[in-house]
């Protein structure tokens, strides 16, 4: 016990020296992406490379002038780019954490009901793989067409489909997870004449568990995809995914309003995954070679 | 009443290997019974038997005068296997917990049966720990305290100290004994270990292999409570040589390292 204990403060000190390790490494990635770029434009500028495509003004601005784009107005006289931005990334955040509740929520009882049923799993698995096979981008204008008729607010149909990209790898890894059960669990489950339902929620769901985040963490960042995918062919408006259309129209006169965009995406996406890691560090208290 | 009586109980498995034959044994309350043998004997297929785990081909159980299936709804018997089987994501206390929170145990009743159990245990002040923080004879600790929560009458040790080291599996090997001494239960026991065997029951079964049945049964007429020097006077060494023999006499020691594919029977 004592020797436990006495562990701890070293074990403090290494993991804030592992954090601190991460910081240098995340910062070191951000200058090493900043050189390769300003790097390939310099190098492709005094080359004149074609290959693969032309390296101009337009096609890779300098980091910086898409780092001003963010104080610079939309409009004259207008607010910056970043205050535009920021209403858009909230407005695509709201679908996208819905779309990724609902997927989650769903995929998670499919597995459920799945890992139960020999015949519904043979039978249903097949169509859930089919699902995700099926083009989203032709698929968005339905759903938001159809569920506006049914009186639905276009944002939720946006969720509807960023949670179509978020149950199935919620939905597969669940369902690994439900089966992936120590036997000698079970039988001890069984010795305590402990019933299905119990065996579910004392056993099998909390082993499933690392896998439900592995998955959750996927899903984090395609609910981000799926609700930008949403917005586009629906024309939805005041999302980052509407952002995108409209910056891909003045792209050749404002290239950097669009890169400018795409980072606040991959930013979206990046915290969304950051959030279910914390989550996931909060609730499975394991083993440190067991959290993935 | 015996605590467990088997009638002519046998075991194929689908592959139509045919893992039990002819097996009957009665065993008495608070008696400590090892099932001992070769891999392949069955043993560890003839305690599942017990603890109506898996169902026997022919034959019947019997726990406490009452089905075996009826035994383990009845919550008559806690088993510990090889391995301590924790769940890691709840800690020492929880894990403990575990049956008694199945049985709808208060959470006051709860908290001080497992400070009990850590105590029977010598585990007191690792409550709070998770399992994956403690040694490996630590957690088969921690799993005896679990089998033996809820009181029941019989103990199914399925080669609890087995994957521990000598100096770890001697130390346990005498806390059982005085925890089979303190609680008044039941022990079936398997094991590999002719010393272990002698050392802690009072009827060793003797099985042998092709097909899993019951070669003989040594009496250990060892005084009780056993202790370290029990193990160095010449009686023990008499018995431990007398279980080798029996087990040559039923094939067991014959050398053959060919075992039959029991993919079922993996212990």
């Amino acid at each position: 016990m004592s020797a436990i204990a006495a562990e701890q403060p070293r074990d403090a000190r290494a993991a804030a020296a592992r954090g601190a390790l991460r910081a240098v490494l995340f910062v070191a990635g951000l200058a090493v992406l900043w050189g390769l770029w300003e790097g390939y434009r310099w190098i492709g500028l005094r080359e004149r490379w074609t290959w693969p495509f032309t390296v101009s003004n337009v096609n890779m601005p300098h980091i910086h002038k898409i780092l001003a784009a963010y104080n610079q107005p939309l409009q004259p006289g207008g607010p910056p780019l970043r205050h535009y931005l920021y209403h858009n990334a909230i407005f695509t955040a709201k679908e996208a954490l819905a779309g990724f509740a609902l997927g989650a929520i769903v995929g998670f009882f499919l597995a459920v009901v799945l890992a139960h049923s020999t015949i519904l799993r043979r039978g249903l698995v097949p169509y859930i793989v089919a699902s995700q096979t099926v083009p989203l981008l032709a698929i968005a204008p339905m759903v938001v067409v159809g569920l506006g008729t049914k009186g639905v607010t276009p944002w939720v149909s946006v969720a509807v489909i960023a949670a179509y990209l978020t149950f199935f790898p919620v939905a597969i890894n669940t369902l690994r997870g439900l089966h992936a059960v120590d036997p000698r669990a079970l039988e001890l489950m069984r010795s305590y004449a402990a019933g299905r339902w119990k065996i579910l929620w004392r056993l099998r769901v909390p082993a499933s568990l690392p896998f439900v985040f592995s998955a959750l963490k996927i899903s984090a960042t395609a609910s981000v995809i799926g609700a930008i995918i949403g917005e586009t062919p629906a024309s939805l408006e005041g999302g980052l995914g509407y952002a995108i259309v409209n910056f891909n129209q003045y792209y050749t006169i404002q290239p950097a309003n669009l890169w400018a965009t795409i980072i606040v995406c991959a930013l979206l996406g990046i915290f969304l995954f950051i959030a279910v890691s914390v989550v996931e560090l909060l609730v499975l208290k394991r083993a440190p070679e067991h959290v993935a | 009443m015996p605590a467990v009586a088997i009638k002519g109980v046998s075991k194929s498995f689908r592959a139509g290997v045919t893992a039990l034959t002819g097996i009957d044994l009665e065993v008495e309350p608070r008696e400590f019974v090892s099932l001992i043998g070769p891999s392949g004997c069955g043993k560890s297929t003839l305690l599942r038997i017990i603890g109506d785990l898996i169902n026997p081909s022919a034959g019947s159980v019997s726990v406490n005068g009452k089905s075996a299936e009826q035994a383990r709804r009845d919550h008559d018997y806690g088993i510990v296997f090889q391995d301590a089987v924790l769940y890691d994501w709840r800690t020492v206390a929880k894990n403990i917990s575990l049956p008694l929170e199945l049985l709808r145990w208060s959470r006051t009743r709860r908290s001080a049966r497992v400070d009990e159990m850590l105590e029977l245990v010598e585990l007191s002040g690792f409550g709070s720990h998770y399992p994956w923080q403690l040694s490996g004879g630590m957690q088969q600790r921690v799993s005896i305290a679990r089998a033996l929560s809820f009181s029941p009458s019989l103990l199914l040790m399925d080669e609890p100290f087995g994957a521990l080291d000598e100096m770890t599996r001697e130390r346990l090997n005498a806390e059982l004994l005085r925890i089979w001494q303190e609680t008044g239960s039941t022990i079936v026991f398997v094991t590999h270990s002719i010393p272990e065997a002698v050392f802690l029951s009072t009827r060793v079964v003797v099985m042998s292999p092709r097909p899993g049945r019951i070669a003989s049964i040594v009496e250990i007429d060892l005084p009780q409570p056993r202790t370290t020097a029990t193990r160095e006077e010449p009686r023990f060494f008499e018995l431990v040589t007398e279980v080798r023999e029996r087990l040559a006499a039923g094939g067991a020691l014959r050398g053959e390292t060919q075992e039959p594919a029991l993919a079922e029977e993996a212990s």
